[in-house]
């Protein structure tokens, strides 16, 4: 419930008012839509400080349904419109003496604009009015039931329309936002308004209006339900002082009313089996630390979060799932960081997870705990760990090997992920090896078809990684020339081969080694450098602008190549690549071709990884500098640390592949000559 | 590749319009008498770029050798006056007259002196003309052969792109056939032949085919930038002129060897209004040019050119001003070279002549080409198509698969 968006949306019905209400002088209309405003910015607050849970479960009320309750307000303030109205309508008790013609106004003109039918129009202008339509909306929710009751009493609208009570049901079941599965109905009412009247229909709302009250009427209260009935009132009516007596939102009441009805309803929830409610009850759990700040988060974010939530509470059997806190906004969709507790949990778990081969197993924790890192290494290591887990493999009786050995290592590959998320190379030989193990024939014998799984992994390393680097090597080579002063950022293994290759053969250069916090990588690739007898300078990538004047080539890794030409890569390597563009210094990405991808990405939040954010909290070797001690308990802190970031091929001169040198434009052709097959076999 | 290249639109079109290509040796003797100095400085001879001096033959630049080597052109030409189709079979029974003593290089040069004849043509001619006389008995040995001929050939003129990258397409286009897997040698090696013919002829007609597709390009009022001397965007604006194109072109002088002067002689000739500019009225006169025409020592992979110093400044400054710039060049230019800058090639030195002598001390800047990165190129005009920059890359990998 984005407050943001509400004075716009309360506007909208004003305008159509002017087309129906001639006879209504529109200042008035007017002076209605100002208080409005102020009042949604100052209920809204309150609502949520009043109410903490409240925001909880409207959003988890959203999770569950496929089609999200759409915010507009207008929606919702129709609904209010004609709740009102139905309060109004019904009899004069309940017009106080605050209503004033021009909340009428306001009441009945949205359903005018829906094709409403004229004798509600009629007889609205006939009725009492009231200046703020908001008391009066609080007011018909709290008295919901009474209203209702009456209304059924004076049955005018009844009359119109006989099968109201039947249809209302309907109504209220059809709505794809509510799971009206409820018993209580005045909560399922409540919440199924802004979804009725989302149909352009004002008959749908008539219908649902007078349905209140038949279906009231006709419903059998249980202790419980009653108990819950009143809180709701009870909740609105706090809610609605809280607010603030003189100028009131029509949404904000409405939306906080809505809200309250909600929570009563799942306050209750947990009695009601039918409602799935465990589910809720989780779900409110795992919200609970992102209430505050991000109110307004972007609700399909939202959901595609809840998905992979859905996913990983699948696997919550296989592999432990922590929550991480404070989580950053606009990464909240990807898998948060968890290592710390994640490597306790295994390492618990190691005599349960026996489906698991300790090789794997082994590998999983390297990943996790970050020995196993960079992405030839950890490509080789997971590779390594399934030849030996397809050595130990015997097929079970009455499986195929093809079937069962894919299955087999794909719960291999997700517990791989739960360690740690697998980059783009490992997904390309996790799809080899799987491609492999698929068209297996099946008329050879087990051992036969190991060996031959065993020696297409080896050629896999061998062809794609070993030799691949060397062709790379023996191409960028040739780029560099005496006198040189390169550039290197990050700690790609090609690269330092190339460096080291290119000492070797004699060549007089000079390299500029640029680092960046946390992972201090360039400090172990410094070291091999300096060993071998090159001469380096160390910096970090703040001084970036000030040593870029003297370099003349950037050399860079890369973790993936998009097929936009899009460098993937570890985060800072955009940062490099675009201030040595702007200084005209060449960008050389080497890169090889099984890293490759398909995909089109174009910027860095839509695929990353994230990395603990307690390490850029601590300085190494400063102590003192504990300024962000304790930093998750402030709920309006989050810490990012991502892993990588995306360069768009603008920045990039070329790309060392084993095959050949190409420009960044060229990646789809590689793509296409080569082919999947070719690629990945 | 090579299959889908509009060379065969040609043929289908049957373009009856031979050009007169001994012509211009003696036009230009004549234009160019006024210019023949002495070579002040003839030390600086030796180290020169093969490449350039072949140029300098072709396009009869100012050395002082030129004459008498024009002259020779001449009447060496006098000899061979066929069309050029049939040149192939004439070259190939020559060479096969010369018997056991057969080397390439002289093949090569007796195709280089041709002045319409790109060297990378001639190279081309020249091996094909070695495997229809090459006397080996396998397909191995043949191939063997070939490669070292091709390697002289290069080894001949390092610093020409063309050269080297002709004869790489052509051993790429030639044994990368299946008839390496024919189980007759001599049907394999006919096989050869006829696909070494068959490059020959498509690099014999890829100019025409440029012109074809360059001169729908040309549009009627517009005003051409023309930098350097180049025979395939000669041929484009010939055969826009034959079609009644109203344009007028804007040739710069082409400093040190003043290839402009001799390009706007051509066009004169041709009736079309040339304005003759000095290198560095580039930029001024910008604002009035519609496009800019260029052509290419060679296309490298990244898709950007090596053309005549002062290629890059003209296609910046037209790039600041928003004017497409064009490049004419055949595709067995295309090399797979990937020059990251300026400084990234092998120089090609060529003796520049200031006229008066050079104080001592002072060092002279005498490369003779730029590089002209690809986001500065608008299109490419090829014989297999008019291609974007980036497509150059795409070419040669499918060539090197």
């Amino acid at each position: 419930m984005d407050s943001r968006r509400l004075p716009r949306a309360v506007i909208d019905p004003k305008v159509r008012q002017v087309g129906f209400f001639t006879s209504c002088d529109p200042p008035p209309a007017r002076s209605l839509s100002v208080p409005a405003d102020t009042g949604a910015s100052a209920i809204v607050p309150t609502d949520m400080s009043s109410s903490p849970p409240l925001t909880d479960i409207y959003i988890t009320n959203n999770s569950f349904s496929s089609v999200r309750i759409p915010p507009p307000r207008q929606v919702s303030a129709e609904g209010l419109h004609s709740l009102g109205r139905a309060a109004g309508s019904t009899t004069s008790v309940f017009a106080h003496d605050v209503l004033s013609p021009h909340c009428w106004e306001g009441i009945q003109m949205p359903i005018g604009s829906y094709n409403s039918s004229e004798f509600m129009q009629g007889k609205s202008s006939m009725l009492s009015p009231s200046s703020s339509r908001f008391d009066d909306i609080d007011f018909s929710e709290e008295e919901a039931t009474s209203a209702c009751l009456i209304r059924t009493g004076s049955g005018k609208e009844a009359a119109a329309f006989p099968r109201s009570s039947g249809e209302v049901m309907m109504a209220i079941k059809s709505g794809a936002n509510a799971p009206a599965k409820s018993a209580l109905k005045t909560a399922s009412v409540v919440k199924a308004l802004p979804e009725v009247t989302e149909k352009d229909g004002g008959t749908s709302i008539e219908k649902q209006n007078e349905g209140i009250g038949a279906a009231r009427s006709k419903q059998k209260t249980t202790k419980a339900e009653r108990r819950a009935i009143q809180e709701v009132q009870r909740a609105a009516k706090a809610a609605a002082k809280d607010a603030g007596k003189g100028a009131k939102s029509t949404f904000a009441s409405s939306g906080g009313a809505l809200a309250v009805a909600k929570q009563a309803k799942s306050a209750i929830l947990p009695s009601q089996t039918k409602y799935g409610s465990s589910v809720a009850s989780e779900r409110r759990v795992d919200r609970n630390p992102d209430k505050d700040g991000k109110k307004d988060v972007s609700q399909s974010s939202m959901q595609f979060d809840d998905k992979s939530r859905v996913e990983k509470a699948k696997r919550r059997a296989a592999v432990g799932h922590f929550e991480a806190r404070n989580s950053v906004e606009l990464f909240r969709h990807l898998p948060q960081y968890e290592h710390g507790p994640q490597l306790q949990y295994l390492e618990s778990k190691f005599f349960h997870l026996d489906h698991i081969h300790p090789s794997v197993y082994k590998v999983g924790l390297q990943y996790l705990t970050g020995s196993t890192s960079g992405g030839n290494a950890r490509c080789k290591e997971m590779l390594l760990a399934f030849q030996e887990a397809v050595m130990d493999y015997s097929t079970p009786p009455e499986k195929t090997p093809a079937r069962d050995l894919t299955s087999k290592i794909s719960s291999y590959v997700s517990f791989l992920i739960a360690c740690r998320p697998l980059s783009i190379s490992m997904g390309n030989a996790i799809r080899f090896l799987k491609n492999r193990i698929a068209k297996l024939d099946h008329n050879i014998s087990e051992s036969e078809a190991k060996s031959n799984l065993l020696s297409d992994i080896d050629r896999f390393i061998n062809e794609k990684i070993i030799v691949a680097d060397k062709v790379i090597v023996h191409h960028a080579v040739t780029k560099i020339r005496d006198g040189d002063v390169l550039l290197i950022y990050g700690h790609s293994t090609v690269v330092e081969m190339i460096l080291l290759q290119a000492h070797e053969l004699g060549k007089q250069f000079r390299i500029v080694v640029v680092d960046s916090r946390p992972k201090l990588e360039g400090k172990a690739l410094l070291r091999k450098l300096v060993m071998k007898g090159l001469s380096c300078t160390y910096t970090h990538l703040n001084a970036i602008s000030y040593i870029m004047h003297e370099v003349t080539r950037v050399f860079l890794g890369a973790s993936s190549i998009l097929s936009n030409g899009t460098i993937y890569s570890r985060v800072g390597t955009a940062c490099v690549a675009m201030v040595s563009h702007t200084f005209r210094v060449p960008v050389l990405i080497c890169c090889e071709a099984y890293k490759f991808n398909e995909r089109v990405l174009l910027d860095s939040i839509c695929s990353n990884e994230l990395g603990d954010p307690d390490v850029i909290s601590k300085v190494h070797g400063r102590d003192g500098l504990n300024d962000l001690e304790n930093w998750s308990d402030h709920e309006n802190l989050q810490l990012l640390n991502l892993f990588y970031d995306a360069t768009p091929s603008d920045y990039v001169s070329m790309i060392v592949t084993e095959h050949g040198m190409i420009p960044p434009t060229s990646v789809p052709v590689i793509f296409r000559e080569y082919g999947r097959d070719q690629l990945f076999f | 590749m090579w299959r889908r290249s509009a060379s065969f639109v040609l043929d289908k079109r049957q373009l009856a319009q031979a050009s007169p290509p001994h012509q211009q040796i003696l036009l230009s003797s004549d234009d160019m008498e006024p210019n023949n100095l002495p070579n002040p400085n003839p030390s600086t001879d030796h180290g020169i770029s093969a490449y350039y001096q072949t140029r300098a033959e072709h396009h009869a630049v100012v050395t002082s050798d030129w004459l008498a080597q024009a002259q020779a052109a001449v009447t060496r030409n006098a000899a061979v006056p066929e069309v050029l189709p049939k040149i192939a079979a004439t070259g190939g029974s020559r060479a096969a007259g010369s018997g056991k003593a057969f080397s390439v290089i002289d093949e090569f040069n007796y195709w280089r002196k041709k002045p319409d004849l790109a060297e990378a043509v001639a190279a081309i001619m020249a091996l094909a003309a070695f495997i229809r006389s090459s006397e080996a008995t396998t397909m191995m040995e043949l191939e063997i052969e070939l490669k070292k001929a091709s390697d002289t050939l290069k080894s001949w003129d390092t610093t020409s792109i063309s050269l080297s990258a002709g004869c790489d397409l052509f051993m790429r286009y030639v044994t990368r056939t299946s008839a390496l897997e024919y189980e007759d040698f001599n049907a394999a090696k006919l096989r050869l032949i006829e696909r070494g013919e068959k490059f020959g002829e498509i690099s014999l007609k890829a100019r025409r085919t440029i012109a074809m597709l360059g001169q729908d390009f040309v549009f009627d009022g517009s005003t051409i930038l023309v930098h350097g001397y180049s025979r395939v965007v000669l041929e484009v604006l010939k055969l826009a002129a034959s079609n009644r194109k109203m344009f007028r072109v804007l040739c710069t002088e082409g400093r040190p060897d003043r290839t402009g002067l001799r390009f706007s002689n051509e066009l004169a000739q041709l009736g079309v209004p040339v304005k003759l500019l000095i290198d560095s009225a580039v930029a001024y006169t910008m604002d009035e040019v519609d496009m800019v025409f260029v052509g290419a020592d060679g296309v490298v992979e990244s898709g950007g050119i090596i053309n005549m110093m002062g290629t890059y400044q003209i296609a910046l400054v037209a790039h600041c001003m928003n004017k497409p710039v064009y490049v004419a060049a055949e595709s067995y230019k295309f090399a797979r070279l990937y020059p990251l800058d300026q400084k990234d090639l092998a120089p090609a030195i060529r003796p520049i002549e200031f006229g008066v002598p050079i104080p001592s001390g002072v060092e002279v800047e005498r490369n003779a080409r730029d590089y002209t990165p690809p986001q500065y190129l608008t299109l490419l005009f090829t014989d297999l198509g008019v291609l974007t920059p980036s497509v150059v890359s795409d070419e040669l990998i499918q060539l090197y698969l």
